[in-house]
């Protein structure tokens, strides 16, 4: 997995405005233990799903797709995602504002044999701001 | 002591049995009485003859500490020494001039008013009928003849008058419930228009068609239709102002008891305050529990007992240095806040004790409850069979009465109901009770609670004459705030009037789409 670092401002999230947030790119390598193609971790989150049970999202009305679960020795842990992860884009199709349903099939793309995420986490954005200070 | 006993048998004017519960309800009536003869009782009574000199018949201790607040007033009064067989009571001569003087009043003016509407009604009854019957009688010849008309005319007049009779009836002729000390207002003035009105048509008709002997019959006639229209009129006016008005409520009646705080509110249109008083009263007969003396002297005196050392008497303390005084002063005040902490101990057990009391005989005739469950049973079995001795219900009741007596007797007693119940009274609901097949419980439900006065025998009441005593004149309207109070002998009802208020109800509408919910869930995808 390639990591690299886009800089954004902060994550926020304001109606009718471009989100901002600093992203790493994680790279996975789909698996075939047999019929299926499998990435190793559980989503949740959409636009038709109810926000305030996330646990993971930080402001409660994020509908964001999450990572919910990382199964251990997947391809998605290998490649470094974690858990509680947002995940901004997939192979350059945004699904911060896509439902349930279309984020799996975005996902699980059976012509894909890779897929590559844009998430974001707060550890990345501390860390942004340490390193700007320092 | 025969003597104040026999001049204070004023009291049992009012029940005609003497038995042994009556006796001991005197009793307790006197002594109820006696203390209370300090606020200057005297002044409840119409006439008062010598105040003061009541004052020897009674305890001994009431004379003593006058004697000790006011040394003059003695002097200034005469003593009776003492009473002679023959002499009645000032209480006595009290009652009879009253009921003198109300009856000879009250009847008068009862009458009076009867006798004016009465005329009134008649005049204004007779009126059309005298409209139409003058003129053929006065100048048949000259009048034009009127044919069919006419005679509709009269139909219409027949019968209108008798509408106007059975509305009149119905609303007027009813049988008065109730003494009010003034007069009613809406009622004088609705006389006294009718009785303008009535003479306005009269003054018309003998000027315009007596004197001109006026020959248009038809005219005529119409005119004494128009006069029995304007008469249904009135009495529709009659019906609102009276009837009509004072059925919508407006007003709250707080009603609270001065002895021993019961309260009920009540709700009112716009009354009068002597009709607010009358609706209290009628409504304070079968709400309120009886007015039972006895059970205020008990509390009374248990109250007194612990009231007694609470006093500081701060003139036995010699005047010393002011440290000193306060030092002492405090010492007395809290020995005395210490002593009320205690004290009020003690009346709690005691009213515990009370409680305990009651609820022992209330066990105790449960034993003869269950005997008199088994005879009633058996009873009515008999009964159906119809034997040849027919049990009346009321040799029924003799036959069970003795194996209960005792036992409710006691019961009674410490609830303190003992003067309400006589033994026929006892004998007479059991055999009502046995003759509708009641159960015990039934029997015993008049028993177990104080019930309100109407349950009781009129004799019992001790509340029949009142007295309105208020700030306003009594034909004032209600309004917010207003505060009047019922007089009885023995207690008064203190009411206090308020508005209800303005409600202000608004609409929220609904969306039925709104009632269907999202079911929101967080749904987990492995990918």
């Amino acid at each position: 997995a390639v990591l690299g670092c886009q800089i954004g401002v902060e994550m926020s999230y304001i109606p009718g405005q471009p989100v901002t947030a600093v992203v790493q790119r994680v790279e996975i390598h789909k698996l075939r233990p047999g019929e299926n193609l499998i990435l190793g971790f559980s989503i949740g989150g959409g636009i038709d799903q109810d926000p305030s049970q996330n646990p993971f999202s930080e402001d409660k009305t994020d509908k964001g797709i999450y990572v919910t679960r990382v199964s251990e020795g997947g391809p998605a842990e290998i490649a470094g995602l974690q858990i509680g992860d947002k995940i901004m884009q997939v192979n350059g199709w945004d699904v911060t504002m896509v439902t349930h349903d279309q984020a799996r099939n975005r996902l699980t793309k059976r012509s894909e044999e890779e897929v590559r995420l844009l998430v974001t986490r707060q550890s990345l954005q501390k860390a942004v701001q340490q390193s700007m200070l320092s | 002591a025969m003597d104040t006993e026999s001049t204070y048998s004023g009291y049992s004017y009012y029940s005609g049995h003497s038995k042994k519960s009556h006796r001991q309800g005197e009793r307790n009536r006197e002594r109820h009485k006696s203390p209370r003869s300090k606020d200057g009782r005297g002044s409840e009574k119409a006439v008062t003859i010598q105040a003061p000199t009541g004052e020897p018949l009674l305890g001994n201790d009431s004379t003593r500490t006058e004697e000790v607040q006011d040394d003059n007033w003695g002097e200034t009064t005469t003593a009776i020494t003492g009473t002679s067989e023959h002499s009645i009571s000032q209480e006595d001569i009290a009652r009879i001039s009253k009921d003198l003087e109300d009856s000879v009043g009250l009847d008068c003016k009862r009458y009076l008013g009867l006798t004016v509407a009465a005329a009134l009604g008649l005049l204004v009854f007779l009126t059309p009928i005298a409209f139409i019957l003058l003129p053929p009688i006065l100048w048949r010849d000259q009048l034009e003849p009127c044919g069919t008309i006419c005679e509709g005319l009269f139909i219409s007049v027949a019968f209108k008058l008798l509408i106007l009779l059975i509305g009149t009836w119905a609303l007027f002729f009813r049988k008065q419930r109730a003494d009010l000390p003034r007069v009613f207002v809406f009622r004088a003035l609705l006389l006294v228009l009718i009785f303008l009105f009535v003479v306005s048509y009269w003054l018309f008709y003998g000027v315009r068609i007596l004197d001109s002997r006026d020959r248009n019959y038809q005219g005529i006639v119409q005119y004494a239709v128009s006069l029995v229209d304007a008469l249904l009129f009135i009495h529709y006016l009659a019906i609102v102002l009276l009837e009509l008005r004072q059925l919508q409520p407006v007003f709250s009646l707080q009603v609270v008891r001065s002895t021993d705080g019961e309260s009920r509110f009540y709700s009112a249109g716009h009354l009068s305050i002597q009709r607010a008083a009358l609706v209290v009263l009628e409504n304070y007969y079968k709400d309120f529990t009886i007015y039972n003396p006895n059970l205020l002297t008990a509390s009374k005196f248990r109250a007194a007992k612990h009231m007694a050392g609470l006093k500081v008497y701060n003139h036995l303390f010699p005047k010393g240095p002011s440290n000193n005084a306060t030092g002492q002063s405090r010492a007395m005040i809290a020995a005395a806040a210490r002593r009320r902490d205690s004290s009020h101990n003690e009346l709690y057990y005691e009213e515990a004790e009370h409680e305990r009391r009651v609820k022992k005989r209330r066990a105790r005739y449960s034993v003869p409850l269950s005997e008199i469950t088994l005879i009633l049973m058996n009873l009515r079995g008999e009964k159906r069979w119809a034997p040849p001795g027919v049990v009346r219900p009321r040799e029924a009741a003799q036959v069970i009465f003795p194996s209960m007596a005792r036992a409710l007797q006691k019961y009674l007693r410490t609830t303190r109901q003992q003067h309400y119940h006589s033994m026929e009274s006892i004998l007479q609901h059991l055999a009502f009770c046995i003759a509708h097949s009641m159960t015990p419980k039934a029997f015993l439900e008049r028993y177990l609670r104080a019930g309100p006065t109407l349950q009781y025998d009129k004799e019992r009441w001790l509340s029949t004459q009142w007295r309105l005593v208020s700030d306003e004149a009594v034909t004032n309207g209600l309004r917010d705030g207003l505060v009047f109070v019922l007089k009885c002998l023995d207690f008064g009802l203190v009411v206090t009037v308020k508005k209800i208020p303005f409600i202000a109800l608004s609409e929220e509408f609904v969306d039925p789409k709104s009632h269907k919910f999202v079911l929101r869930l967080q749904s987990e995808t492995s990918v």
